[in-house]
C-alpha cells in the first residue's frame, strides 16, 4: 500500500494483503458463506430494529440471567465452529489413504485439529459452563445479582473478544499449528514465526481475564450472597460444585497467564525462558502449562456432576443419595486435581518413583468420582424416575462416562502410557469424558433450566432426537479411534500409508455425520420449542416438580428474581416449602436496590480486542492506542459513583400480582 | 450470621420463608473478591518465582548474581518500600478518623516513595543492561528481570491507582465507596510488600549467598 516499506511496517506491521488466504478455497468458501449470513443477520436485525432492544436488554444488561444466556448462545455458536473443525478432520482421515492425500494439506490440517482444540476447550465448554453457573447460582441461593454485576458483564465481553480474535484467525493470517497448548520449542518463534501463535496467546489471554474475574465473582457470590438459613451444608449441590469450579479457576487461570506471559516475552522480547539455547527449559513450560491444564479438566467437568445431581434427585423425585459425601468427593477432586498434572508427561524422563507419585495420585481421583457414580445410582434405586430428555442425557452420562473413566485409569498406568501415549486412544479417552461427561451434562442442563430462563419447555421429539444421535454418534466416533490408539496410531497424522486402518476411520466419520444430526436436532428443539411455544408453555415456574430454589420464582424470573429475601429451612429448599404448605406472599412489597447496566464492560473489552489485534500482527501504535484507551476508559469508569436504582415498588406490586393472576388459573 | 439466622428463623413458632425487611449483603463483599483476586495474583508471582527456581542457574555462560547485584542498594530500595507501607498505614488511620487532609498527605508521601522505588529498580535495570547483561542474554536473567519487572509494573499500576483514588477523595471526600476503594488499594499495596520480601529474600539474599 506504501511504496516506503518501513512506512508500511510502522502503520501495518506484519499485516499485509498476504495474510489474506485467498489462495485456500475452503477458506474463501466459508468466508463467503460465514458473510453472507452474517450480512443477512444484520440486516434482519436493522430491519427489525432490534439492535436498540439487544443493546439496552442484553448487551449492557448486568443482569446474571441475561449474561449466564450470553454466555451459552456464544458456546452454541463456537460449537458450531469447533463441530466444523471436528468434520473436516474425520472426513480427511477417511479419505487420504495410500494414495489419496485428502484435501486438506499438513499446513491446514495442523491449524484445523489446533483451532478444533482451543475452541472446543476455551470458547465452547467454558462460556457454556460459566453461562450456566452464572444463570442458576444466583436463583439457587436466593440473591438477586451476583456479588460484582458489571464486572460479569465485562468478563462476558472478554470472553466474546477471545473467540472474536480466533475467528479472525480463519480468514486473516493463520492460526497456530502448534496443537492446542502450544508447546515450545515449536510454538517458539524459530519455529512458528507467524502470526498463528500470537492469535492463540492473545485470545486466550483476553478470555483468560474474562475467565478469571468470573471466578472471582461467583466466589464471592456464593460465600457472601446466600439467602439466611443456608448453610454452606444446605446448599444445591450445584452450588457446591460450582464453588470448587471457581476456586480451581481461580487457583489455575494465573498460572495460565503467567505462563503464557513467559511464552510471549520469548516471542516478543527475546527473552530465554522455553528456548533450547541459553539455559532455557522447555519442560518447565510442559510442567506449567499442565499445572493449569489438569484442573482445567475439572473446572469443566464439576458443574456437569452439578447438573447430574439437581437432573437425577428431580426426575426420581427423591432427595440426592448421599448429599454429604457428593459434597466431599467434589472437595476431595478439587485438591487432588493439583496432584496429577505429572501424569501428562509420563514418557519425557521424570523417572520411575516421580512417575509413580502421579499414577497413583491419578488413580485416586477415580475413586471420589466413582463415589460420585454410586450416588447418583442409589438415588435412581427405588426413586419413580421420569425418563425426560435431561434425565435421558443423565443416564447416557454415566454408561459414557464410566466407560471414559476406566481408560483413564488405564493411561494413569505409567507402563501402559508409555504404550499408549500420544495415540488415538489417548484422543478417545479424553472425548469420552468431555463429551460424555461436560458435553451431556451441558446438554442435560440447558433442557432443564430452559424453562425457567425463557418460560417454554424445548421441543422434547427433537430433544430425544438430539440425545439419541449424541450418543450413539459418540460410540461410532470414538470407539474405532481407541481400536486404532491400541495399534499404535498416532495422533495430529493427515494422512495413513496402511489401508487397512481406513475402515476404523470410514466408521469414526460415519459417528460425526451422526453427531452432526444430532446438533442439528439440538437446533431444532429450540426452533420447534419457540414456534410451540404456546403449548410448552410453562406457566407455574416450576415445570419439572423441582427442588431448589430457581424453582420457586416465575419463569423467566423478574429481573429482581425474589421479591422477597427467601428463607431456607432444608436442604432442597423449595420442596420443603411445597411439603410445608408456604404461602407465596402477595402484598408488602418494597422497592428493590438493583444495579444499573452499563456499556462500560463491553466498551473495554473492544479496546483489549484491538490492542490484542496491534499485539498480533506488531501493529505497535494499535496495541499501544488500544493499551491507553483501555486504562483510560477503566479509570474513568470508577469516576461514575451511581451504578445503582431502585426498582419502585409498583412496579414490584405489578409483577408479582400478574403471576398471581397467572397462577389462579393454574389450580 | 447464625444468631441472626436463628432469630430469623424462629423453628418454634410457624416456618418464615421470606424477609420482610430489605436484606443488603454485598458489603463486605468487595473486599473478599478483592482478596480472592489478590491471591490470584499471587499465583502468577508463583509462576514466576518457580520459572526462576528452575532456571536461577541457567546462566548460558553470562554474568551470575554475584557479577551483578549490588546489595546495600537493593536494600535502600527495600527500605523505600517498607517505608510506604508504613506511610499507607498512616493513611487509613487518617481515613479511620475521617480526616481527608492527612489522609491525602500520607497517600501522596506513600505515593512519592512508590516512585523513589521504581526509580532505583530502573536505575539498576539500566546498569545491568550497559554491563551487557540483559533480559535476552541468559534464561537466569530472563527470569530474573520478568519476575522483578512483573512486581515493578505491579507498583507502576498501584501508583497510578493511588493518584486516581487521591482525585476521587479531594472531589468527594471519605465517603463509603472510596474507604472500601482505600482498603483495596491497602491490601494491594501491602501485598506487593509481601511479594517484595520474597523476591528480596528468594533471589537477591539467597544470590548474594550464592
Amino acid at each position: 500500500m506504501f511504496s516506503n516499506p518501513e512506512t508500511q511496517r510502522l502503520v501495518f506491521g506484519r499485516l499485509t494483503l498476504d495474510a489474506l488466504p485467498l489462495d485456500q478455497p475452503i477458506v474463501v468458501g466459508t468466508f463467503v458463506v460465514v458473510a453472507i449470513l452474517g450480512l443477512a443477520l444484520v440486516g434482519a436485525l436493522t430491519y427489525y430494529r432490534v439492535w436498540p432492544y439487544l443493546w439496552r436488554e442484553w448487551f449492557t444488561s448486568v443482569d446474571h440471567k441475561r449474561i449466564g444466556v450470553m454466555y451459552c448462545v456464544l458456546a452454541i455458536v463456537m460449537l458450531l465452529r469447533g463441530f466444523a473443525d471436528a468434520i473436516m478432520m474425520r472426513s480427511q482421515q477417511a479419505i487420504a489413504f495410500g494414495g489419496s492425500e485428502g484435501y486438506l494439506p499438513p499446513h491446514h490440517y495442523d491449524q484445523i485439529f489446533t483451532a478444533h482444540g482451543v475452541i472446543m476447550i476455551f470458547f465452547m465448554a467454558m462460556p457454556f459452563v460459566t453461562g450456566l453457573m452464572n444463570f442458576v447460582v444466583p436463583l439457587q441461593i436466593g440473591a438477586r445479582d451476583v456479588a460484582f454485576p458489571f464486572l460479569n458483564n465485562f468478563s462476558f465481553w472478554m470472553t466474546v473478544c477471545g473467540a472474536v480474535l480466533v475467528m479472525i484467525s480463519l480468514f486473516v493470517g493463520e492460526f497456530a499449528r502448534t496443537g492446542w497448548l502450544a508447546y515450545p520449542p515449536l510454538s517458539e518463534l524459530d519455529y512458528s514465526p507467524d502470526v498463528g501463535v500470537d492469535y492463540y496467546i492473545w485470545s486466550l489471554q483476553i478470555a483468560g481475564v474474562g475467565t478469571l474475574l468470573s471466578g472471582v465473582n461467583l466466589i464471592a457470590t456464593i460465600v457472601k450472597m446466600r439467602a439466611p438459613g443456608m448453610s454452606l451444608m444446605k446448599m444445591p449441590v450445584f452450588c457446591w460444585t460450582s464453588l470448587c469450579t471457581n476456586i480451581l479457576i481461580v487457583a489455575a487461570f494465573p498460572v495460565l497467564t503467567g505462563t503464557l506471559v513467559l511464552l510471549s516475552l520469548d516471542r516478543y522480547v527475546g527473552t530465554n525462558f522455553f528456548t533450547n539455547g541459553f539455559g532455557g527449559s522447555p519442560m518447565m513450560y510442559w510442567n506449567l502449562i499442565w499445572i493449569w491444564g489438569h484442573p482445567e479438566v475439572y473446572i469443566l467437568i464439576l458443574p456437569a456432576f452439578g447438573v447430574f445431581s439437581e437432573v437425577t434427585s428431580t426426575f426420581c423425585g427423591k432427595p440426592l443419595f448421599g448429599y454429604t459425601s457428593m459434597v466431599y468427593a467434589t472437595v476431595v477432586i478439587t485438591l487432588l486435581s493439583y496432584l496429577v498434572w505429572l501424569h501428562h508427561f509420563f514418557t519425557m524422563g521424570s523417572g520411575a518413583s516421580v512417575n509413580s507419585f502421579f499414577g497413583i495420585t491419578t488413580m485416586i481421583i477415580s475413586i471420589p468420582t466413582g463415589a460420585k457414580i454410586f450416588n447418583w445410582l442409589f438415588t435412581m434405586y427405588r426413586g419413580r424416575i421420569r425418563f425426560e430428555v435431561p434425565m435421558l442425557w443423565t443416564v447416557g452420562f454415566m454408561i459414557t462416562f464410566v466407560i471414559g473413566g476406566m481408560t483413564g485409569v488405564l493411561l494413569a498406568v505409567p507402563p501402559a502410557d508409555f504404550v499408549l501415549h500420544n495415540s488415538l486412544f489417548l484422543v478417545a479417552h479424553f472425548h469420552n469424558v468431555i463429551i460424555g461427561g461436560v458435553l451431556f451434562g451441558m446438554m442435560a442442563g440447558v433442557y432443564y433450566w430452559f424453562p425457567k430462563a425463557f418460560g417454554f419447555k424445548l421441543d422434547p421429539f427433537w430433544g430425544k432426537m438430539s440425545f439419541w444421535f449424541w450418543f450413539t454418534g459418540f460410540y461410532f466416533a470414538f470407539m474405532p479411534l481407541y481400536v486404532l490408539g491400541l495399534m499404535g496410531v498416532t495422533r495430529r497424522v493427515n494422512h495413513f500409508d496402511d489401508s487397512s486402518l481406513q475402515v476404523w476411520f470410514v466408521t469414526a466419520a460415519f459417528g460425526a455425520l451422526l453427531i452432526a444430526i444430532g446438533i442439528f436436532s439440538s437446533i431444532m428443539q429450540i426452533v420447534v420449542g419457540f414456534l410451540h411455544r404456546d403449548r410448552l408453555r410453562d406457566l407455574t415456574g416450576d415445570p419439572w416438580h423441582g427442588r431448589t430454589l430457581e424453582w420457586s420464582t416465575s419463569s423467566p424470573p423478574p429481573e429482581y428474581n425474589f421479591a422477597f429475601t427467601p428463607v431456607i429451612h432444608e436442604l432442597d429448599a423449595w420442596s420443603d416449602m411445597k411439603s410445608r404448605g408456604y404461602a407465596r406472599p402477595v402484598e408488602g412489597f418494597r422497592p428493590i436496590h438493583m444495579p444499573k447496566n452499563t456499556a462500560a464492560g463491553l466498551i473495554l473489552a473492544l479496546f483489549a480486542g484491538i490492542c490484542g489485534f496491534g499485539l498480533i500482527w506488531h501493529i505497535w501504535w494499535m496495541a499501544a492506542f488500544g493499551f491507553a484507551a483501555l486504562i483510560v476508559t477503566a479509570i474513568g469508569h470508577t469516576f461514575n459513583y451511581r451504578r445503582d436504582f431502585y426498582i419502585p415498588a409498583e412496579h414490584v406490586i405489578r409483577t408479582e400480582s400478574e403471576r398471581s393472576q397467572l397462577l389462579a388459573t393454574q389450580v | 450470621m447464625s444468631v441472626q439466622t436463628a432469630d430469623i428463623i424462629g423453628r418454634e413458632q410457624e416456618p418464615r420463608f421470606y424477609l420482610d425487611e430489605e436484606h443488603e449483603h454485598t458489603e463486605g463483599g468487595t473486599l473478599l473478591g478483592f482478596w480472592i483476586y489478590l491471591m490470584s495474583d499471587c499465583l502468577v508471582f508463583a509462576v514466576l518465582f518457580a520459572a526462576y527456581g528452575v532456571l536461577g542457574e541457567s546462566y548460558g555462560g553470562g554474568p551470575t548474581q554475584a557479577d551483578l547485584f549490588d546489595l546495600p542498594m537493593v536494600a535502600l530500595n527495600t527500605a523505600m518500600l517498607l517505608f510506604s507501607s508504613i506511610t499507607y498505614g498512616f493513611a487509613m488511620l487518617s481515613m479511620e478518623k475521617n480526616r481527608v487532609g492527612p489522609t491525602l498527605g500520607w497517600l501522596a508521601i506513600t505515593g512519592l516513595f512508590g516512585l523513589a522505588f521504581l526509580g532505583l529498580e530502573l536505575n539498576e535495570f539500566r546498569d545491568f543492561i550497559e554491563q551487557g547483561a540483559t533480559p535476552q542474554r541468559s534464561a537466569f536473567l530472563s527470569s530474573f528481570f520478568t519476575l522483578v519487572g512483573t512486581h515493578g509494573l505491579h507498583v507502576t499500576f498501584g501508583t497510578i491507582w493511588l493518584v486516581t483514588l487521591m482525585v476521587q477523595v479531594a472531589l468527594r471526600g471519605l465517603i463509603v465507596e472510596n474507604k472500601r476503594r482505600l482498603m483495596c488499594l491497602s491490601m494491594f499495596w501491602h501485598f506487593l510488600d509481601v511479594v517484595w520480601i520474597g523476591v528480596f529474600s528468594f533471589v537477591y539474599l539467597v544470590g548474594y549467598l550464592r
